[in-house]
């Protein structure tokens, strides 16, 4: 009765779809983008960030290439940048036993400075644990030096991040677990507003080789373009040894930012 | 404390409404000194209470049972818009009830959100309940989907009567199975809706549930959250072995509706417009049938569809006012499948096209949905004028999607005046979040009538 799905090509992204492009200039060469688990951990907007990544790449004269892997899929290669999101605690549940499968191809993709945004959810994962309150220990895949804590408390609001090295990140928390950072980790930065990484250190998200970890959503990267360059110059640079930028347009983003600074929390 | 509770309430009522107060303060008030008052009121109804809930729906599907009732003859008592709480509910009752505390009704129909719902349910075991969907929204306020979910199979679980689920939706349909009912008629070969002799007084331990339900034509217009990332425009695959439905909504023409009950399946005229308000209709009708089952002089359903093709949409849910003599529509959008249906529902051909995004406690103050919504829709015509506190926010989400952008401006009056004079020639649509129609309709009532709702 109901006509058959079309063919999608293995790993390429369907979903939401990119818009057409409209840039006649020549490619200054592509860049593989793999979403991480956007079936299971993509709540509160998180596939932003991969939008972001995309279009920002175009604006650059790059070509994105976007990929995903959800549960069960092969591991595609030649991955140049790595993106995933939060999810609910079911979805954490459903991914938990593919993730550990797929540790030693992540960490050796984060070992050789693969650029990697991992937010809320695969931030908690990308650690070495995360404690239940019920005191049980669901195992992260130890790329992070960090460990999180389930606790009855949940940190919601508009969040500012002082950062040395992307200025003011600004974005919006929605988390239960607290995550407190080991000595091989740096935080992203300190919270000028709202609470980050857990109720006591003032300090939010973590970074690690070229690995930005948050709790941070919003999305972060389309009010973020620093961070969001970050990303993409460094997976340009592994590629094909240099970056250079375009010209994107980033009035709206400056804007948005001015007023989503002065919201409550 | 009865004898003077309810004149107390009252007159604190009128005072509080004098002073252009809100709802709730006598609500308070009688809630502290006569705890048991809404409960003795509402038990003296002879059809009992029935709870709507749900995220996306509730004011239209409340608006449309009350009015089904109303043409089987039956005396309705309902909660005004904006006071979906139970002190709102309190409030209300005071407003009704005779100075001997009597409520003259047969029956009450309540908009409850989630959580109120949930304390109201405990307070008030109601006899009937309607859960409409659970999408993502207000995650701020519960967290998860999955723990608003939880609230709505709590309000399903104390009601004593007949349950009434979206078959649709896997979280809401899901509740059945906690709940110790007598499972009905899932035999489908012929029909997919139920027999419903065989269901009337069939719950043994457990309500009874009824579900509503779609024609599998009509699936792929509502992919649930959890099917966000299918490819656009293909089949959302049906769920197997779905259970009967007591209603089905087999079509929706552009003016008219097919729904299915009783084995047959019957046209009618609709004033209501959006897939996702006439599928509501079906919720609605499938209450409406187990109420008036239930009072045993069986039911009108010719009065019941000419009810259902008056029905106006309820204030801003596709709500057409007219300026310049041309139809300037206020479509309200507060979460990502409410934003995706409204624009789905409403194409932009033709329109002149305005958003105004605020980001109050009212309205939520995350703004990650709105990269959870596919504009690409608006691609063609572009939007004319964005407003609200995170207007730069929606700008810079249509910017990603390639829209076209005409004008910003933070203010809302300054911006819809803008877009007015801008557009004079053509028919307008304003998606708004909720406290930025207000302001927005505050504005159309100086140029135009607006339906005043208090
Ligand atoms: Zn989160």
């Amino acid at each position: 009765m109901t006509p058959a799905a079309p063919e999608t090509p293995h790993g390429l992204s369907f979903g939401h779809e990119l818009p057409p492009e409209d840039t006649p200039a020549p490619s200054k060469g592509s860049i593989r983008v793999l979403q991480l688990y956007p079936r299971d951990m993509n709540i509160y907007g998180d596939w932003g960030n991969a939008l972001v990544l995309a279009q920002r790449l175009r604006w650059h004269g790059y070509t994105p290439e976007l990929l995903e892997y959800n549960v069960g899929d092969e591991f595609p290669a030649g991955v140049d940048l790595i993106v995933g999101g939060g999810g609910q605690d079911s979805g954490q549940l459903v991914i938990q036993d593919d993730l550990l499968s797929r540790e030693s191809v992540l960490k050796e993709l984060a070992e050789n400075g693969t650029p990697m945004l991992v937010i809320c959810g695969l931030y908690q994962l990308f650690g070495k644990f995360f404690k239940t309150r019920t005191g049980s220990v669901i195992p992260g895949i130890g790329i992070l030096d960090v460990e999180t804590h389930g606790t009855d408390e949940r940190l919601i609001g508009n969040v500012s991040v002082a950062s040395p090295e992307f200025g003011t990140v600004l974005g919006y928390e929605n988390h239960s677990g607290q995550t407190t950072l080991g000595p091989g980790v740096a935080p992203l930065g300190t919270t000028a507003k709202g609470t980050g990484n857990n109720s006591s250190d003032g300090q939010e998200g973590a970074r690690y080789r070229n690995i930005v970890a948050s709790y941070l959503h919003g999305s972060l990267l389309p009010k973020n373009p620093a961070l969001a360059d970050f990303l993409i110059k460094t997976a340009v640079e592994r590629k094909y040894g240099s970056f250079t930028p375009g010209t994107p347009d980033d009035s709206y983003a400056v804007l948005a930012r001015d007023h989503a600074a002065r919201r409550p929390r | 404390m009865l004898y003077f509770s309810v004149p107390l309430g009252k007159l604190v009522r009128r005072v509080s409404r004098l002073r252009g107060g809100g709802s709730a303060l006598p609500g308070l008030v009688v809630e502290k000194i006569d705890p048991g008052f809404m409960q003795r009121t509402l038990s003296t109804l002879p059809l009992g209470v029935a709870v709507v809930s749900g995220t996306n729906g509730k004011t239209t599907t409340t608006k449309m049972v009350v009015e089904l009732l109303e043409s089987q003859g039956l005396k309705v008592f309902t909660n005004r818009t904006g006071s979906n709480f139970t002190r709102g509910v309190a409030a209300a009752l005071l407003g009704e009830v005779d100075w001997r505390g009597r409520l003259d009704a047969d029956v009450a129909v309540l908009e409850l959100d989630e959580a109120h719902a949930v304390h109201f349910v405990n307070k008030v075991p109601p006899r009937y309940c309607l859960l409409l969907n659970v999408l993502r929204d207000q995650l701020d306020r519960f967290g998860e989907i999955d723990k608003t979910a939880e609230l709505l199979q709590h309000i399903a679980a104390k009601t004593t009567g007949t349950v009434v689920l979206n078959r649709e939706d896997p979280r809401v349909a899901r509740i059945a199975a906690t709940l110790n009912a007598d499972t009905q008629n899932t035999d489908t070969q012929n029909t997919d809706t139920q027999n419903t002799d065989t269901l009337n007084g069939a719950a043994a331990g457990g309500p009874e549930v009824r579900y509503f339900g779609l024609d599998d034509s009509l699936l792929s217009t509502f992919p649930n959250d959890d099917e966000m990332r299918a490819a656009p425009g293909s089949p959302v695959p049906p769920a197997p072995a779905r259970p009967g439905a007591d209603v089905v909504l087999r079509r929706v023409g552009a003016d008219d509706a097919d729904f299915e009950y009783d084995g047959v399946t019957v046209s009618t005229g609709m004033k209501l417009r959006g897939v996702y308000n006439i599928f509501n209709a079906a919720a609605a009708l499938t209450l409406a049938r187990a109420i008036t089952g239930a009072r045993g002089t069986g039911t009108d359903h010719a009065g019941l569809l000419t009810a259902l093709s008056n029905v106006a949409p309820a204030f801003g849910r596709g709500e057409s006012l007219v300026v310049d003599g041309l139809p300037l529509e206020l479509v309200l959008v507060k979460n990502p499948s409410g934003f995706r249906l409204g624009l789905k529902s409403f194409p932009a051909a033709g329109y002149a096209t305005m958003i105004a995004i605020n980001d109050n406690y009212a309205d939520g103050r995350d703004m990650s949905w709105l990269w959870d919504v596919e504009f690409d829709t608006l691609r063609d015509g572009g939007v004319d004028q964005l407003s609200g506190s995170r207007a730069y926010d929606m700008a810079l989400r249509l910017q990603y999607d390639d829209v076209a952008i005409g004008a910003v401006d933070t203010d809302i009056a300054a911006a819809l005046a803008a877009f007015i004079r801008g557009s004079k020639d053509k028919p307008k649509r304003i998606f708004c979040t909720y406290t930025a129609m207000l302001a927005i309709r505050r504005e159309l009532s100086k140029i135009t009538t607006v339906e005043v709702v208090s």
